[in-house]
């Protein structure tokens, strides 16, 4: 069996004065898994993924990204190159003076020259559709572009892992169908936060739930349902 | 607030194709000078040269009027009272209150200086885009806290402002509207508390965001600064006008 590249172990956090909001959470994710997890609101679940970004800190238990232990600040910045986060909400992702900037930050931070930076962002801007969004400044787009844009951020890094929270909300169901596209056509691991179960169908290829800060494999029972998409033919859970 | 947003320029010019790294430098090269001058043949000088590179940079004139405006108004206060404080040769009354000719000098003194520094820091400084501040003075060795205090607290006004305009929206759209009762007064109170806490956990959040893609306190820019034999002149020039600067002044204390 292969090393879990994302290893949460008995991870318990609250947040200050309030009753934990992740009771004990056990995660793994291989380099090969597509995971969906959904969950009612308030579940914890963007908690979780804070956490597994470093950026806050369980009272208790163990984070391990790529196979080592994430003891200290220092640890958590290398991972996080080889890791795309998309945040639930784009304002808090973007926050440079144009589009540009925004989308070759990433890449400039991960050492590239300036030309590769550049490359690696109309590339990133044409995969979600927004090339010529170059100059806009970011807090003046629509949500649905802010969205987009906030996703060739993270594009633009090349990660290995995709973690998205919530990446449809707001999206028309044009922009909708070209994302699952682009996952579709990327072969990377990935973990996706998400209450669109056609979405987690379409893009990831096993479920889990999430329910009081704990995360419960054997709660999800497949069945089956009429449902309109375009993979309606293709074996798939629910 | 927009008008922090919108370039204050027309446009390019002479000053805008001037390498930010050496506008930066003949900013403060001049500006500091003209601070503590204490003579005003010499702060005319500076004032004019203020003027000169306002037109040089082709800012627009509604940009220069606001900003003059808001300067000019804290100095309308000090006329108010400079005059009538200094002790010196009598010049005239208000009342009770006796004017000396060294107050109206200091005041205008201080008029010349403030109205000089604000006109070279905008066509100086002003022009500078945002994206390539932080790299300029990154160069130019500025140690790393300063220049994240500077760009951090630009970058902030703008979140504060668009919390502060979406908490206003969202109170219109339930009726809200000011009157001089409790409740408007409540209200308020509550945007402004609310308005801190918010903005500080976006700060925090967009700081994560910042970190998740691996900022580690060095700003990279997309644009490259080139330094031609016009910025070396331009330099010269600068540091030329606050050498003289220095030097009538120190001529003036009989320290040469
Ligand atoms: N900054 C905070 N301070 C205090 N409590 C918080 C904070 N952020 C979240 N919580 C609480 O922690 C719990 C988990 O929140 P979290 O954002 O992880 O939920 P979620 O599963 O992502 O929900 P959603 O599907 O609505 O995005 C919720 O009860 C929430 O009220
Ligand atoms: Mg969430």
């Amino acid at each position: 069996m292969n090393h879990a590249i994302i290893d949460l172990k008995d991870i318990t956090y609250a947040f200050p004065n309030r009753e934990n909001a992740l009771n004990g959470l056990t995660f793994h994710l291989h380099h090969d898994d597509k995971l969906g997890l959904f969950g009612p609101n308030g579940a914890g679940k963007t908690t979780m993924l804070h956490i597994l970004m470093g950026l806050i800190k369980p009272q208790k238990g163990k984070v391990e990204l790529f196979g080592k232990t994430m003891a200290d600040g220092k640890a958590f910045d290398e991972a996080r190159l080889r890791i795309g986060f998309l945040f639930q909400h784009s304002d808090d992702q973007l926050f440079c003076p144009t589009v540009l900037d925004d989308v070759t930050f990433g890449p400039l931070n991960q050492g590239l020259a300036r030309d590769d930076a550049l490359n690696r962002a109309t590339q990133a801007l044409e995969i979600v559709g927004l090339a010529g969004f170059e100059d806009r400044v970011p807090y003046r787009l629509s949500g649905g572009e802010k969205k987009l844009v906030a996703l060739a951020t993270v594009l633009a890094m090349k990660p290995e892992i995709l973690v998205l929270d919530e990446p449809t909300t707001g999206l028309a169901p044009e922009a909708k169908d070209r994302l699952i596209e682009i996952l579709k056509g990327l072969d990377m691991a990935r973990l996706v936060v998400s209450h669109d179960p056609d979405f987690l169908a379409a893009t990831t290829d096993r479920l889990l739930v999430m329910r009081d800060g704990c995360i419960r494999p054997g709660e999800l029972k497949p069945h089956t349902h009429t449902h309109i998409h375009e993979e309606g033919d293709i074996p798939h859970q629910h | 607030m927009a008008s922090l947003a919108d370039p204050i320029t027309a446009g390019d010019s002479f000053i805008s194709r001037i390498d930010p790294r050496i506008r930066l430098v003949c900013a403060a090269a001049i500006t500091l000078p003209v601070a503590v001058l204490n003579i005003i043949d010499p702060a005319w000088i500076a004032l004019a040269t203020g003027i000169a590179f306002v037109f040089l940079a082709r800012i627009t004139l509604s940009n220069l009027l606001k900003r003059l405006c808001i300067i000019n108004l804290f100095i309308l206060f000090l006329w108010l009272f400079i005059p009538f404080s200094q002790p010196g040769e009598f010049s005239f009354s208000i009342g009770p209150f006796n004017a000396t000719h060294e107050g109206i000098s200091l005041a205008l003194l201080i008029s010349i200086k403030s109205n000089a520094i604000v006109l070279i820091l905008m066509s100086l400084m002003g022009t500078i885009a945002i994206q390539d501040l932080g790299p300029a003075m990154q160069q130019l060795k500025i140690p790393n806290k300063l220049c994240h205090i500077l760009l951090f607290t630009y970058r902030y006004i703008f979140v504060i402002h668009q919390e502060y305009t979406t908490m206003c929206r969202a109170m219109q759209a339930r009726g809200f509207k000011p009157k001089t009762n409790t409740h408007t007064y409540r209200s308020y109170a509550w945007l402004v508390g609310m308005l801190l806490i918010k903005s500080w956990d976006r700060a925090e959040r967009v700081h994560g965001a910042m970190r998740c893609r691996g900022f580690q306190g060095r700003f990279y820019t997309l644009a490259e600064f080139n330094t031609g034999l016009k910025d070396y002149i331009f330099l010269a020039a600068s540091l030329l006008l606050a050498l003289g600067l220095i030097f009538t002044e120190l001529a003036h204390r009989g320290l040469i």
